[in-house]
C-alpha cells in the first residue's frame, strides 16, 4: 500500500470510528428519552410524572377486560407480571387487543393511579404459527392441566 | 484473482461484462419471485393472531434487509473510492442510491399499512421506525450532495464521506428493537431452525430475500452501465460504442 493511499485508509477509519463513537455517547446520555413506554414495574416505583403524558407498555392481565355496556368506554390492567396498573380507555380498540396481549397505552397516570388512555396499540411479539398448530399447544396445555388437577386430588 | 479484479476495475470491460450478465439475473429474480410469492400468499397458513394480515411481511421484511443491505455496499464502495481512487467504486456507489432509497420507502410504506391494522396505527415514532426513516434521508441526502457539484469527482468525494457517516445507523436500525423498548416487535430469526416461525412460512421469505438480491443484482449491473457511460463519455471507447449502434 502506498503512503498516499494507508494515510486516507487512516483518514477514513478515523471518520467512522469519531462518528460511531459520538452516536453510541449520544444516544447513551438519551437513553431514557429514547424508550418508547414505561413498564408498569417503572411506573409502580414512579418513574413516570403524575399528570404528564406518557406511555406505558405490558400484558393485558388475564380476565381483566370489563366494557360498560352502552358505550366505548373498557376498563382494563396492564401488566408486566410484576406491577399491574388499571387502565380506562374510551374509543376504538386495535383488532389484536385481547387478553394477554402485549400493548402500549398512552395518556396520564391520574392521582387516583388509574392511568387514563387516549390511544391503545397493539404490539405483536415475532412468533408465528398457523391457527392449527395454536389450537394444538392450547389442547395440550388444558390436558395438562387437568392431568396436574387429577393427580393433585384423586376423586 | 487480482489480475482480474483490476480487469473488473476497467470500465470498458466492465461495461462489456454488465451487458452479458445482467439479463440472467434479472430474469432468474423473477422466476425466484414469482416462487417466493406462491410459497408466501398461497401456499403458507394464515397466522393464528393477524390471520392472512402478515402476509404484507413478504414484501416488508426484504425490502427492509435490502435497505440495508445496499447501505453496505454503498458505503463500502465509497470507502474503496476514497482510499484507493477507484473510478468504478464511486460509481457502484452512485449507482446503489436509488435503489437503497427505493427499498427503504417500500419497507416503510409496506410497514405503515402493515401498522394500521395490527398496531392501530399508521406511524410512531419509536426507534426502529425513526432510525429507518433516518436511512432514507441518508440516501437522499447522499443522491443530494452526489450531484450539488459541477466536478464529478468533487460530488463523488463528498457524498463517499457522507455515506461513511451514515454507516453507524445500520447497527443501530438492526438492533434497535433490543436496545430499546420500540412498538415494532423483535427479531424473528430466519437462518436456522426456529421455534419462532414454521418452515412453511420462514421459506417463502427465504426465498423472496434471495429473489430480491438477484433483482438488485441485476438493476444495478444496468444502472452502473449508465453511469458509466456518462462518466466516460469523452473518452474513446465510448464513442466507438456510440458511432457502432
Amino acid at each position: 500500500m502506498t503512503p498516499a493511499r494507508r494515510r486516507r485508509l487512516i483518514v477514513v477509519a478515523v471518520i467512522v470510528v469519531g462518528v460511531a463513537i459520538a452516536v453510541a455517547l449520544g444516544l447513551q446520555a438519551f437513553r431514557k428519552n429514547l424508550l418508547y413506554y414505561f413498564t408498569p414495574a417503572q411506573v409502580a416505583a414512579g418513574n413516570a410524572h403524575v399528570g404528564q403524558s406518557f406511555r406505558m407498555g405490558g400484558l393485558v392481565a388475564m380476565g381483566s377486560v370489563v366494557r360498560t355496556p352502552g358505550s366505548m368506554t373498557v376498563h382494563f390492567t396492564v401488566t408486566d407480571m410484576q406491577k399491574s396498573i388499571p387502565v380506562v380507555y374510551t374509543g376504538i380498540l386495535p383488532d389484536l387487543f385481547r387478553q394477554g396481549q402485549g400493548i402500549v397505552v398512552s395518556g396520564t397516570l391520574g392521582k387516583n393511579g388509574v392511568f387514563v388512555a387516549d390511544q391503545v396499540l397493539a404490539k405483536h411479539d415475532a412468533k408465528y404459527m398457523p391457527p392449527e398448530v395454536e389450537a394444538a399447544i392450547k389442547k395440550a396445555q388444558m390436558q395438562q392441566r387437568q392431568t396436574a388437577s387429577l393427580a393433585k386430588d384423586p376423586p | 484473482m487480482f489480475v482480474w479484479f483490476h480487469k473488473l476495475a476497467s470500465p470498458p470491460y466492465f461495461y462489456r461484462l454488465a451487458e452479458r450478465i445482467a439479463p440472467w439475473f434479472g430474469w432468474l429474480s423473477l422466476i425466484v419471485m414469482l416462487a417466493g410469492l406462491y410459497g408466501g400468499l398461497w401456499l403458507a397458513p394464515p397466522d393464528y393472531q393477524q390471520g392472512d394480515g402478515f402476509r404484507i411481511m413478504y414484501v416488508h421484511v426484504p425490502s427492509a434487509w435490502m435497505s440495508l443491505f445496499i447501505y453496505v455496499v454503498m458505503a463500502v464502495a465509497a470507502a474503496i473510492g476514497l482510499i484507493w481512487r477507484m473510478k468504478l467504486a464511486h460509481a457502484v456507489s452512485a449507482a446503489a442510491a436509488p435503489l437503497g432509497a427505493s427499498f427503504t420507502f417500500l419497507a416503510l410504506a409496506t410497514g405503515s399499512l402493515w401498522g394500521k391494522p395490527m398496531w392501530g396505527t399508521y406511524w410512531v415514532w419509536d426507534a426502529r421506525l425513526t432510525s429507518e426513516l433516518v436511512l432514507l434521508f441518508l440516501y437522499l441526502g447522499y443522491l443530494a450532495l452526489n450531484h450539488a457539484f459541477e466536478d464529478q469527482r468533487t460530488g463523488d468525494r463528498a457524498s463517499a464521506i457522507l455515506a461513511l457517516v451514515g454507516i453507524v445507523n445500520v447497527p443501530i436500525i438492526h438492533y434497535s428493537v433490543k436496545w430499546w423498548n420500540t412498538l415494532h416487535q423483535g427479531p424473528t430469526v430466519f437462518f436456522g431452525a426456529r421455534a419462532d416461525i414454521p418452515p412453511s412460512m420462514y421459506i417463502p421469505l427465504f426465498i423472496m430475500i434471495i429473489g430480491f438480491m438477484l433483482y438488485f443484482a441485476a438493476f444495478i449491473l444496468k444502472r452502473l452501465q449508465v453511469e458509466v457511460l456518462q462518466r466516460e463519455r469523452h473518452t474513446a471507447w465510448v464513442r466507438e460504442l456510440v458511432e457502432r449502434s
